[in-house]
């Protein structure tokens, strides 16, 4: 065939640019294992969030401005004179918020199965600087609204600084470039914000992506596929990236923006929790709110922050519950990857850290109170002892054999039919056929769901049922 | 162990009990689609609150085309004289006497409904109660030691404060005195208008982009459904 | 991996498809993302019609008001200088302003709805500089054959006091003339059209 002038234009690019070569090495020939779970979806939306944020970022940028005399009037503007800037505001908001939903689930799925350990400690690594690194941009991103919690949060936490000893006050001085937070700070801020973390962002995204292409992605068995490969060298478990993989992340993307967009369309403010009630009120120095709260995704570190009753020691803690992330792959002594072939001790402890985390966050939108104080000490101390007790109880686990290639699993498809397929019966367990006095209808009626009511000795049934298999799941 | 669990569970979630209200809000029946409200609750905003508060982020022009008010009547009955359609809603009154007259300036009440919420405002405004003690001789059930004096006595008339006990525990009562120029449910009206003005002005967009919503969750299903379905054409590969 | 058996025509449609509705999505999405660089209701409002009083206007003043954040100019013609428009048709590009902006109702010799009031966008329509506001006729700096009018610094246009571009200069066309109306005989509103009279 005769090479058409396109074709010619593409080689030129080809010998000099390697688009193709990208695009097999990582996209179209590099294999994945083939049993990714609902848990693998959260990394290409966290990719999605990323570039949501920047995308509408920029567009806010257009419009806002970092002068503690204009800023929260500019907020308004954008919400209200700027077309579509409501629109664009909201999405940047809501994606502040489902960024680290998608993050701590990501994080989660790190967990259960492994994936932080060898040969992955630097993608863990790069994961939660990541992290860290988000966690500031978010920080420094709520200063900019300029209302109360932005504000007053700030202050609390620039504060925090103060309590490191000899440097601590010349430090936050320093951090703030005033005495309080004031138009000094504001501006530094979105220089951060818009530019600086957002740089160091995109870069550890690179370098996360990177190391985890060069070793390959785990998977729910947490078992290395590279060790049983085809003649040719593919990975017998493993499929193409591209197009499987990609069309499967794109349901991913269609059923997160539902969500996303329901609640940009219908509860952008999500009851005071994405959205502040007091963060609707100017900025002022002299008046602080009467009970403070950080936003919600800051509130478990908040938590042990408040928990420890003395000043330096709150800061060490607070950073402590971070630092002690960064060493999960030298925490966790135990060969076995994977959650499903794990002991029961260590199911157990990740339960009793998962309810501590959840625990602590809902404490820290929460007033002080005493008994808040004591659930919130206990609660800190369980979140540190699963990890700083693992290399002990980790050592001890009994695991279960690792088979060695990947395990099939019903796909959900096969779960929802076996459910259907149960439905009849589980009705007819938890429901007892209404005694009437009066015959209404035929036979079939009283049949129906609607003739039923509920049978408490059924209900019982199902969910003592339901707690055995659980204690059993978790042994 | 279990139990333990169970337990700390129960204690966690018990604090939002604990921690609740201590005053019982009522509830304001909010309809921004109720364009004739919308209208007496801007009058009423512009007769009774626009002395001292601003709206500031509001302009005319916004409010005559989401409510459907024809520009030239908003400018006549409800904009001050002299006041163009595109101005936001500012007040006449001088900042500097403000603060001497209340002590604070009165506050901005563009996004009153998004930092307090439609019930508290509508509670508030139906909890002044006579108290001699204060400055303005009025106190407020929901806003203790309020720098603002009821600006609706007028209509609402004069209550005052009677302490009940009940056995739950004691709980305080507004009894109306003496009535004012409305009935106790033509001042309720009149209140659930101002609160569905202001909670209007906090976010003009509201209906409209729930309006918009429902296109982008449909286009949203319907694009999750092909991708799906191309999902499980391709996953027809996989063993 | 079994390849046995697939229906290439779906996989095609299905792939189709869902291009089809990601475009139309990215599409709508692009809409207010482009929309929102548009002015905002605030510049709309700066832009709001400007009401001119020309009631103190001596003949051959010439005053400037902002509308639109533009320059705008009016002026009171002399006589003379009304007299002189009349003589320049040879010199000018587009003297009776067929390919210039204008609304209808000044698109005459004069490009006015009174001969002797002018108003005027004072941009040139060039690359955008305000021209200077030249009445006297052959100053030294312009030469002899300048008869009173703008010229503009950056680049060297001329314009005559009516607007008009003359030949051999870089603007292309005459000075762009906004819509106006007459509330009374001695206020103009600078942004509302005039009622067209020959509807």
């Amino acid at each position: 065939m005769k090479p058409t002038r396109l074709s010619e234009c593409g080689n030129w690019v080809l010998e000099r640019f390697p688009i193709t070569k990208f695009w097999n090495d990582h996209m179209a020939h590099y294999y994945a294992p083939k049993n990714f779970n609902i848990w693998y979806f959260f990394g290409s939306l966290a990719l999605l969030v990323l570039v949501n944020q920047i995308i509408t970022g920029i567009l806010l940028t257009m419009n806002y401005k970092p002068d503690a005399k204009l800023a929260f009037d500019s907020v308004e503007y954008i919400m209200r004179d700027v077309p579509w800037g409501w629109l664009v505001r909201y999405m940047h908001s809501t994606g502040a918020s489902a960024f680290f939903i998608v993050i701590y689930l990501h994080m989660f799925r790190a967990l259960i199965y492994g994936s932080f350990k060898h040969p992955r400690e630097l993608i863990w690594i790069f994961g939660m600087l990541l992290f860290v690194a988000l966690m500031a941009e978010a920080f420094m991103g709520y200063l900019l609204p300029w209302g109360q919690m932005s504000f007053w949060g700030a202050q609390v936490i620039i504060s925090l600084f103060s309590a490191i000893p000899v440097i601590g006050d010349d430090l936050s001085l320093w951090i703030r470039g005033d005495y309080v937070i004031a138009d000094a700070t504001l501006n530094r801020f979105f220089a951060f914000h818009v530019i600086a973390v957002p740089l160091v962002l995109v870069m550890l995204v690179f370098m996360h992506l990177v190391a985890l292409h060069e070793v390959g992605s785990n998977n729910p068995d947490g078992i290395e596929i590279k060790a049983s490969k085809d003649p040719w060298g593919h990975p017998v478990d493993g499929i193409p990236f591209h197009p499987y993989y990609t069309v499967k992340d794109l349901v991913g993307v269609g059923v997160f923006l539902v969500f996303f967009a329901t609640v940009i369309f219908y509860m952008p403010e999500v009851g005071g929790y994405f959205l502040e009630h007091a963060n609707f009120i100017p900025a002022d120095p002299m008046k602080t709110p009467e009970h403070i709260a950080p936003v919600w995704y800051f509130t478990p570190f908040y938590s042990i922050l408040r928990a420890i009753p003395d000043k330096f020691a709150g800061v060490i803690g607070m950073g402590g519950s971070i630092v002690v992330l960064f060493l999960m792959p030298w925490l966790d002594r135990c060969k076995v990857k994977s959650i499903r072939y794990r002991g029961g001790i260590f199911k157990k402890a990740l339960f009793l850290f998962v309810v501590s985390f959840l625990a602590l966050g809902y404490l820290g939108t929460q007033p002080v109170t005493p008994i808040a104080t004591t659930m919130a000490r206990l609660f800190t101390a369980i979140y540190f002892g699963f990890f700083l007790l693992m290399p002990i109880y980790t050592r001890w686990e009994k695991t279960k054999p690792v088979p060695r290639r990947l395990t099939k699993l019903q796909t959900l498809e096969e779960q929802l039919h076996a459910i259907e397929e149960q439905l009849p019966a589980f009705i007819e367990e938890i429901t007892e056929i209404k005694p009437t006095t009066a015959e209404i209808g035929d036979a079939a009626f009283r049949a129906t769901f609607f003739n039923r009511r509920p049978n408490p000795k059924g209900i019982a049934h199902v969910l003592s049922r339901l707690a055995v298999k659980l204690k059993g799941s978790l042994d | 162990m279990k139990n333990l669990i169970t337990l700390l569970l129960l204690l966690t979630l018990s604090f939002g009990v604990v921690a609740s209200e201590s005053v019982e809000l009522q509830e304001a029946d909010i309809d921004l689609s109720d364009n004739a409200s919308l209208q007496r609750g801007a009058q009423h905003f512009v007769t009774y609150c626009l002395g001292c508060h601003s709206a500031k982020y509001m302009r005319y022009l916004r409010f005559a085309l989401d409510v459907g008010v024809d520009q030239q009547k908003v400018l006549k009955e409800i904009a001050p004289e002299g006041a163009s359609i595109y101005d936001q809603i500012h007040s006449a009154m001088n900042k500097h006497d403000a603060e001497k007259w209340f002590g604070v300036q009165p506050p901005d009440l563009s996004l009153i409904a998004r930092s307090r919420g439609a019930d508290w405002l509508y509670s508030y405004l139906k909890s002044y109660y006579v108290d001699p003690s204060r400055p303005f001789g009025v106190n407020n059930l929901v806003f203790e030691d309020t720098a603002m004096p009821n600006p609706l006595w007028q209509l609402q008339g004069e209550q005052h404060a009677e302490a009940r006990k009940t056995i739950y525990g004691e709980y305080t009562k507004l009894v109306l005195d003496h009535p004012g120029a409305l009935s106790e449910r033509e001042f309720d009206l009149f209140v659930n208008d101002l609160v569905n003005f202001l909670v209007y002005v906090g976010e003009p967009v509201q209906l409209e982009r729930e309006r918009i919503g429902k296109y982008v969750l449909l286009f949203l299903i319907i694009f999750s459904v092909i991708a799906y379905l191309l999902k499980k054409e391709y996953w027809k590969d996989v063993d | 991996m079994n390849n046995k058996g697939v229906d290439k025509s779906k996989r095609q449609f299905l792939t189709s498809a869902l291009t089809v509705v990601g475009a139309v999505g990215s599409g709508y999405l692009a809409v207010p993302f482009l929309a929102q660089m548009q002015p905002s209701v605030k510049a709309m409002a700066a832009g709001a019609p400007v009401e001119v009083d020309i009631s103190k206007m001596e003949t051959g003043q010439l005053i400037r008001v902002a509308w639109r954040g533009k320059p705008v100019w009016v002026l009171n013609r002399t006589p003379e200088v009304l007299e002189t428009l009349k003589t320049l048709d040879a010199e000018l590009r587009d003297p009776l302003s067929n390919d210039s902006e204008q609304p209808g109702s000044s698109k005459n010799q004069v490009r006015s709805q009174k001969p002797d009031i002018f108003v005027a966008v004072g941009l040139c329509t060039h690359l955008g500089c305000s021209p200077t506001f030249r009445p006297e006729v052959a100053p030294v700096d312009l030469g002899e054959k300048w008869k009173g009018g703008f010229f503009c610094p950056c680049h060297g246009s001329w314009f005559d006091l009516a607007g008009r571009v003359y030949r051999g200069v870089p603007a292309p066309t005459n000075l762009e003339i906004p819509p106006y109306r007459y509330a009374s005989e001695t206020r103009i509103i600078i942004g509302e059209a005039a009622e067209e009279k020959n509807a």
